[in-house]
């Protein structure tokens, strides 16, 4: 059976008056139901970027996107990013739903949450108000808001942060979706909120068969909840594998670093942290060649100078794992070693 | 022994909140703050941790007389400077500095980097050896700035090197005592590493000391010596590092360095975890008892209607708790 989201060559940039701003290039991945991808990047890699093109969500008169997003439904595959803004609009909330980091900006303040729900029920049910409302106690309930029945009258403000990622959640599930995105839905919320809502995103994932998209950049909630991995930077994806390889085995050089920049709170050992040096490329003047090669300690192992002049492509190195990077397999195991990496 | 740079004693801070209304009825007192003990030494890194409301950035804030403290004492130095007048703080803020959180908002956007940097010498009339631009380009540099940028603006920075420019600010007067609040917070991991690394040197140089104000576990567990985690205005547990991350014994310690995610897939599945019910209780109205009971998993009777007071455990080690988890 084919995985219900597949991604090929997703590319989306902006034209602005300083230059085309290449947010996402060349993305390819699929997301199969009951599974949890997560896209992992700084800000500006192009991991939201993506999700919204994937969604259908970005002006067409100010992003040029190419690629294909398909939908793989049980009436036929559908590409979101060709079929017309209304076809997309009604797989929106039914076939795919999203969820936000800020649940404040995402809910409406002067409906009530009831209202809210009813409302993206009514969408693709027939059915009264109250049906609506009743719907909508229902999904409160399931995502864990004590006296449901009389919080549903309540609006945005009278919730918590974690309670208004719940609400998010409700309504984004109200239609029984077979995709869920979620962009970085806790990172607004406390560490005991985030792990209560990431055990509610698990659990509704396996009460709903749903395929998940996870976008963050937190390397330890990736590590918690998903099944595989893709590493965005600048716009491109630069390593993609099942999530023990990418922290075991890391196979790009800006993996490698990342894991090797974030403190631990289980390990103790007070060693000083070893940071990426410099930052990130602007995305309107991408250096040539790997857009990483200013702050790889790596790249003088590589001959002739390729990753100044060559863009390395995504390859397979090992099945299932792909990294963008000119480095050998040799090469790689000697990086993860020689600056310390965990392995 | 050595003297501590800096020494709380019960300090606590209250905030009034008001109807806002014509006669501006009382409506009730947040204890932001309500009596925290703490002593740090030179050169050492005191981390104060909890979640959102728990008091921790107006502790850190009063500590530097942002706010007026409603009770307790602040002693910096040997000297008590609890109630030293506006006036009087001033030629100690030389001596003891703050770092911000959002570096967006805490620069004005319409001062150039030299200004900013060079304003620590005008409001406190310290000519520095080789004149103010000259200090402010060392500065710059020391941080890892270009010193060529000094005729910049913060928008033309990025996040992280506009942190280097409160970092830079805050190190030019020679402090003893730095107060930083969530200052990676807002940055990215990859250059989170590079802030916290530099806050490691500068400490090293100059024999800094620092109140390491943060929600992010990991982060204060690898830069403080001691820990101490509040909750709700409240001190639950405060110890050495390594006795915190080992051996927590206060439940809300435990349960929160359980929801750690860790970077780590294999252990992570291994790894028991204590999910706590519920939210932050409001702190206009704090629950009776041990402030926590209404998310504790090992709640009894006794939490709901005794405050437990913070005691001596162990050297180094206090705790506020009823029914403590065994030692590690």
């Amino acid at each position: 059976m084919k995985p219900f989201l597949e991604v090929k060559n997703l590319s989306v940039s902006f034209p602005t008056q300083d230059g085309l701003v290449k947010a996402s290039n060349d993305i390819s991945f699929t997301v199969a139901r009951g599974e949890t991808l997560a896209i992992v990047g700084e800000s500006g890699s192009g991991k939201s970027v993506t999700s919204l093109a994937v969604m259908g969500l970005h002006n067409r008169n100010a992003a040029d996107i190419s690629g294909e997003a398909i939908l793989n439904l049980e009436t036929g595959p559908i590409d979101t990013i060709s079929a017309s803004p209304e076809v997309v609009r009604k797989l929106r909330g039914k076939s795919m739903a999203m969820i936000f980091q800020d649940p404040m900006s995402a809910l409406h303040p002067y409906y009530s949450i009831g209202d809210q729900i009813a409302e993206a029920w009514g969408l693709y049910n027939k059915g009264s108000k109250s049906d609506g409302i009743k719907r909508a106690v229902e999904m409160l309930d399931l995502v864990g808001i004590p006296e449901a029945a009389k919080r549903v009258k309540e609006f945005p403000h009278q919730f918590s942060g974690g309670m208004r990622q719940r609400v998010m959640i409700a309504m984004a599930l109200v239609n029984n979706p077979s995709l869920l995105i979620a962009d970085e839905p806790t990172t607004a919320l406390d560490v005991t909120v985030q792990s209560q809502i990431l055990k509610l995103l698990k659990d509704m994932q396996q009460e709903f068969n749903m395929a998940v998209i996870l976008i963050t950049h937190d390397l330890g909630v990736v590590a918690e909840v998903a099944d595989r991995a893709c590493v965005m930077y600048a716009g491109k994806i630069v390593e993609q594998s099942a999530i023990d390889d990418i922290y075991y085995t890391p196979d790009h050089p800006y993996t490698i670093g990342l894991l090797n920049s974030i403190p631990r709170v289980d390990q103790l050992e007070g060693k000083r942290l070893l940071a990426i040096p410099g930052q990130p490329p602007s995305l309107i003047s991408l250096p040539r060649g790997c857009a990483f090669r200013g702050r790889c300690t790596f790249s003088r192992l590589v001959p002739n100078n390729r990753c100044a002049t060559e863009v390395p492509n995504l390859d397979e190195k090992i099945k299932g794992h792909f990294s963008r990077c000119h480095l050998t397999e040799a090469q790689l195991t000697v990086a993860r070693t020689s600056v310390g990496s965990r392995v | 022994m050595t003297e501590p740079i800096l020494k709380l004693v019960g300090l606590k801070k209250h905030f009034e909140s008001t109807s806002g209304g014509f006669f501006n009825k009382k409506k009730g007192v947040v204890k932001a703050v309500d009596g925290i003990d703490l002593e740090i030494l030179p050169g050492q890194t005191v981390g104060l941790v909890g979640e959102s409301g728990c008091g921790k950035t107006t502790a850190g804030r009063t500590v530097l007389k942002l706010y007026e403290p409603t009770e307790g004492q602040i002693i910096f130095q040997g000297e008590d400077i609890t109630h030293l007048s506006r006036k009087r703080m001033k030629p100690l803020r030389a001596q003891m500095q703050m770092i911000f959180q959002d570096p967006f908002a805490s620069l004005n956007p319409r001062q150039t980097v030299g200004t900013l940097i060079g304003a620590t010498f005008d409001i406190q009339g310290i000519t520095p050896p080789g004149g103010v631009k000259k200090e402010v380009e060392r500065l710059m540099e020391r941080v890892g700035l270009n010193p060529e940028h000094v005729n910049r603006y913060p928008h033309e920075f990025s996040g992280g090197q506009r942190q280097r420019i409160g970092v830079a600010r805050a190190i030019a007067l020679k402090p003893k005592l730095i107060v930083a609040d969530e200052p990676v917070s807002a940055l990215d991991v990859s250059i989170q590493a590079q802030v916290v690394n530099l806050l490691d040197d500068l400490q090293e140089e100059f024999g800094l000391s620092y109140l390491f104000v943060a929600h992010d576990l990991s982060v204060v567990q690898h830069i403080s010596d001691r820990v101490i985690v509040m909750y709700l205005g409240k001190v639950m547990e405060e110890a050495d590092k390594k006795d915190l991350f080992m051996s927590p014994r206060h439940p809300y310690t435990k349960a929160l360095l359980s929801a750690v995610p860790v970077p780590d897939p294999i252990k992570g599945r291994k790894r028991e975890r204590i999910i706590l019910v519920g939210d932050l209780p409001s702190p206009m109205n704090p629950p009776a008892g041990c402030v926590f009971n209404t998310r504790c998993w090992k709640v009894q009777d006794k939490c709901r209607t005794e405050i437990p007071a913070l005691q001596q455990i162990a050297p180094n080690h206090r705790l506020a708790c009823h029914f403590p988890e065994p030692a590690a």
